[in-house]
């Protein structure tokens, strides 16, 4: 039996997303995984908390795949945390409801990989930048798995776009696997030729 | 032996009179409208059951009939009301061209048969008036209730009615000078306080009468209202109100006036008053009793024995005259460039005689114009034409409207038909507000959007804007066709009318099966029927405006505003999942109003709790203190 991935995808212009849409893409329809689009689920940000958290309950690996707005998420994806991830449900008194779970963040960024390290033009690293996600798992009990993240997205062509979208599936089935010890998770195939969102 | 007991006179027999008649009227009305012939006929029903052909429940008719028809007088002091005199000014060219034409008309025409049927001039004459008029009182309420009030059948038939009421006065005057010389009639007539004054005289006691309603319409009743208001005191207020109406009505008698036309002055005066709305909600129950009561009197006073005595001449004479009026109106409507269904509408509703005909014919019988025979006769087909009104307004919307529309369909086939090759993804049904609403956000994301509308002026107006609005009736196959069917995608169906939504889409459904339909849905039984006749989407009236209305009254009542918009949310998801449920439900009466109820306290306990505890509503996230959770945690 496969993990059972949840595949929350938060973009909220889809039409104009060249790297997230097909990375998405790519995932959707695995093995063992549901996805969301978010904002198709939630055009007017009505996010209904008790499908939501149904379905947090039925899923072994929670994804959380966007765009990197601001250092951050989407505005919904950061409205669903809010609403969703409920003191007694999430965390807390008998918050126990994630506990043993893993969260993995998926996201793209337009700035270089470079920029992102003490002297870089963001001045942080991504590890740094994605510490809420980081606590937001162990506030809950759960695993934070290292980010895939894909640098550079307004510089891809479609050839680069297509190796990401491969790799992001390699991860994914890698995630899958009841056998991959979820602990050890270390890193990603960088991918071939171009610059590798790794986290490390 | 019923009869006797109710006719037994003093205050009981008021009551039981009245117990008679508003129980007719309780009991006929609703099955009329259930068979869809409107609440006139129902009252005329109710008046013939418990009338002298029928029941035999109720005395004197003719007298109850005399009050009832003060019901004519405060209808028209209500729309009096409702027309400022700019509005009335515009009208002017109806009023007296349309209007004027249709009297004069009519009148000639009838005076022409009626002599040739062998009445003396005078006679036909004073028939020829009294037949021209029609009935305010079914004409404006059958208006009404099928909603055409503003519609353009509805203002030329208020125009030419307005004439006629006008008319009344002179043909008051008129009918003395047609007496015949057999002096006891002439002097029986004497009824008016000023008819023994010369001729000029009159005259300037009628002028003097009108300038004193209007004068005293703006320098007496605003005061007095006002004065009135102060005192908080909601029964004066209508007391006030009736005031007004009985005042003018008893001043307009003296000068020997239509009291209909005073009042309606008076509203007209009035109609820039701000106690307007006040008065008009004050009077409404008024008129409708009275005006109820009044169409029970007529189907009460149908002779019909004298129907039974000469029924094919009867026949013949209500349904001569009906198409001669609607005849007339045909050829004026003609004139007046009044479409083909306008036309239809606006002949058939003016096509009896009225109430003011009866009033005519005593003055007549009294002035000894004519035998008392003709002036039974002349009630009788009065009320008779009066009581097919109601049918032939079902005639009209069953059977002609629907052919008219397919006939105007051809006529404008060239054009403001689309045309033929047009292959927008978009079809869009109903191009009012909502429909234009839809259509333009649409367009404004560069979809190609054809339009079907199916009120030419409509079409016209917006064609005229540059909009690709056509002509047409979306539940025909073969336009939907030649409006490029077969390369739309979606079709939004925004017709206001429930029962046309749901035609189009069946339509549609059964020839264009693979378009996604989203339509407007009036309300919850809508929705499902919409769902059910194969709707991909419905989106309810009320869930937009009603929403957003309930959001600012919210706001107004202290809500932050961000709190008073996750209320609507909440409230929204709440219908919506209980519209889901009904549909489920959907044609299971007891398991409909199970859930319905349920589902009801369901939203009770939801929004009691949130006052509590908003935990309980899965909206805890931005209650908890930051004080709160650390010690949880």
């Amino acid at each position: 039996m496969p993990r059972r991935i949840l595949h929350l995808f938060a973009h909220p212009a889809l039409d104009r997303s060249r790297v997230n849409r097909p990375l998405a893409e790519a995932v959707k329809g695995m093995d063992g995984v549901t996805h969301v689009d978010l904002y198709a689920r939630y055009p007017d940000f009505n996010v209904d908390v008790p499908l939501e958290q149904a379905q947090l309950v039925e899923a072994d690996v929670i994804v959380f795949q966007h765009p990197f707005f601001w250092y951050s998420s989407p505005a919904l994806l950061k409205e669903w945390q809010d609403l969703v991830l409920e003191h007694g449900f999430a965390y807390g008194d008998g918050g126990t409801a994630l506990a043993g779970k893993a969260l993995w963040t998926v996201t793209t960024t337009g700035g270089v990989a470079e920029a992102y390290c003490a002297g870089g033009h963001n001045c942080f690293t991504m590890e740094e930048f994605l510490r809420p996600f980081q606590q937001t798992a162990g506030l809950c009990g759960m695993r934070y798995l290292p980010p895939f993240v894909v640098h550079g997205s307004h510089r891809l062509d479609a050839a680069g776009i297509a190796a990401h979208a491969d790799r992001l599936r390699a991860a994914v089935a890698r995630v899958a696997d009841p056998a991959t010890d979820l602990a050890r998770l270390e890193d990603w195939e960088p991918s071939a030729g171009g610059r590798s969102g790794v986290a490390r | 032996m019923i009869a006797a007991v109710v006719a037994g006179g003093g205050a009981a027999g008021a009551l039981q009179s009245a117990f008679v008649y508003l129980a007719a009227a309780v009991l006929m009305v609703p099955v009329a409208k259930r068979l869809g012939l409107g609440s006139v006929l129902g009252y005329l029903v109710a008046g013939v059951l418990i009338g002298p052909a029928a029941l035999d429940l109720v005395g004197d008719a003719a007298q109850v009939m005399g009050f009832a028809e003060f019901g004519v007088v405060v209808m028209l002091f209500l729309i009096g009301l409702e027309l400022q005199p700019r509005v009335l000014w515009t009208m002017r060219k109806d009023v007296l061209g349309l209007g004027g034409l249709q009297v004069a008309v009519t009148a000639g025409l009838v005076f022409g048969i009626a002599t040739a049927l062998g009445l003396a001039w005078r006679e036909a004459v004073a028939v020829g008036l009294i037949l021209a008029l029609s009935s305010t009182a079914i004409a404006l309420q059958s208006l009404a209730e099928k909603g055409l009030s503003d519609a353009p059948a509805g203002r030329r038939s208020f125009a030419v009615l307005l004439f006629q009421d006008i008319a009344v006065i002179p043909i008051l005057a008129l009918l003395p000078l047609l007496a015949t010389a057999s002096g006891d009639g002439a002097e029986a007539a004497a009824e008016s306080a000023i008819s023994g004054l010369p001729a000029y005289q009159q005259a300037l006691a009628v002028l003097g009468a009108i300038a004193l309603v209007i004068a005293g319409g703006k320098l007496l009743i605003g005061p007095m209202l006002r004065v009135i208001a102060a005192t908080h005191l909601r029964e004066l207020f209508v007391a006030a109100a009736l005031l007004i109406v009985v005042g003018i009505s008893l001043a307009m008698g003296l000068v020997g006036l239509s009291p209909a036309l005073g009042t309606f002055l008076a509203g007209v005066v009035l109609a820039d008053s701000e106690y307007r709305h006040e008065l008009e909600g004050d009077l409404e129950p008024f008129k409708g009793l009275l005006l109820g009561l009044f169409f029970i009197t007529v189907g009460a006073s149908i002779d019909f024995g004298l129907v039974a005595d000469m029924p094919l001449a009867i026949v013949g004479l209500v349904l001569g005259l009906m198409a001669l009026k609607a005849l007339v109106l045909q050829g004026l409507g003609l004139a007046w460039g009044v479409r083909a269904p306008a036309r239809a509408t606006l002949s058939l509703i003016l096509a009896q005689a009225g109430e003011f005909g009866f009033v005519l014919v005593a003055t007549s019988l009294s002035l000894g114009i004519f035998a008392g025979e003709t002036g039974q006769l002349l009630v009788v087909v009065i009320a008779l034409s009066m009581a097919l009104t109601p049918l032939a307004l079902v005639f009209d919307d069953r059977v002609l409207q629907p052919r008219l529309a397919r006939v105007e369909n051809e006529c404008m086939g060239e054009a403001e038909a689309p045309p033929a090759g047009r292959r927008a993804p978009v079809l869009v049904a109903g191009f009012r507000r909502y429909g234009q609403t839809a259509g333009r956000l649409l367009m404004a994301n560069g979809f190609d959007v054809t339009v079907l509308d199916l009120d030419p002026s409509v079409v016209s107006v917006l064609r005229d804007h540059g909009l690709p609005v056509y002509f047409g009736d979306a539940t025909r196959a073969e336009l939907l066709e030649s409006a490029g069917a077969e390369h739309v995608e979606v079709l939004v169906v925004a017709t206001s009318e429930p029962a046309r939504s749901l035609e189009i889409v069946e339509s549609v459904r059964r020839h264009f099966p693979k378009i996604r339909i989203v339509s407007r849905a009036y309300d919850t039984r809508h929705a499902h029927a919409l769902r059910g006749a194969g709707v991909d989407r419905t989106v309810c009236d009320v869930n937009g405006g009603g929403l957003a209305l309930g959001r600012a009254a919210l706001e107004e009542l202290g809500f932050h505003p961000y709190r008073a918009e996750r209320a609507v949310r909440r409230f929204r998801r709440h219908e919506d999942e209980t519209q889901a449920m009904l549909f489920e439900a959907y044609g299971d009466a007891g398991r409909t109003t199970r859930v319905a109820r349920s589902r009801t306290l369901d939203l009770g306990r939801l929004l009691e709790a949130d006052v509590e505890d908003d935990s309980l509503v899965r909206d805890g996230a931005w209650s908890t203190t930051l004080e709160a959770q650390a010690a949880r945690d």
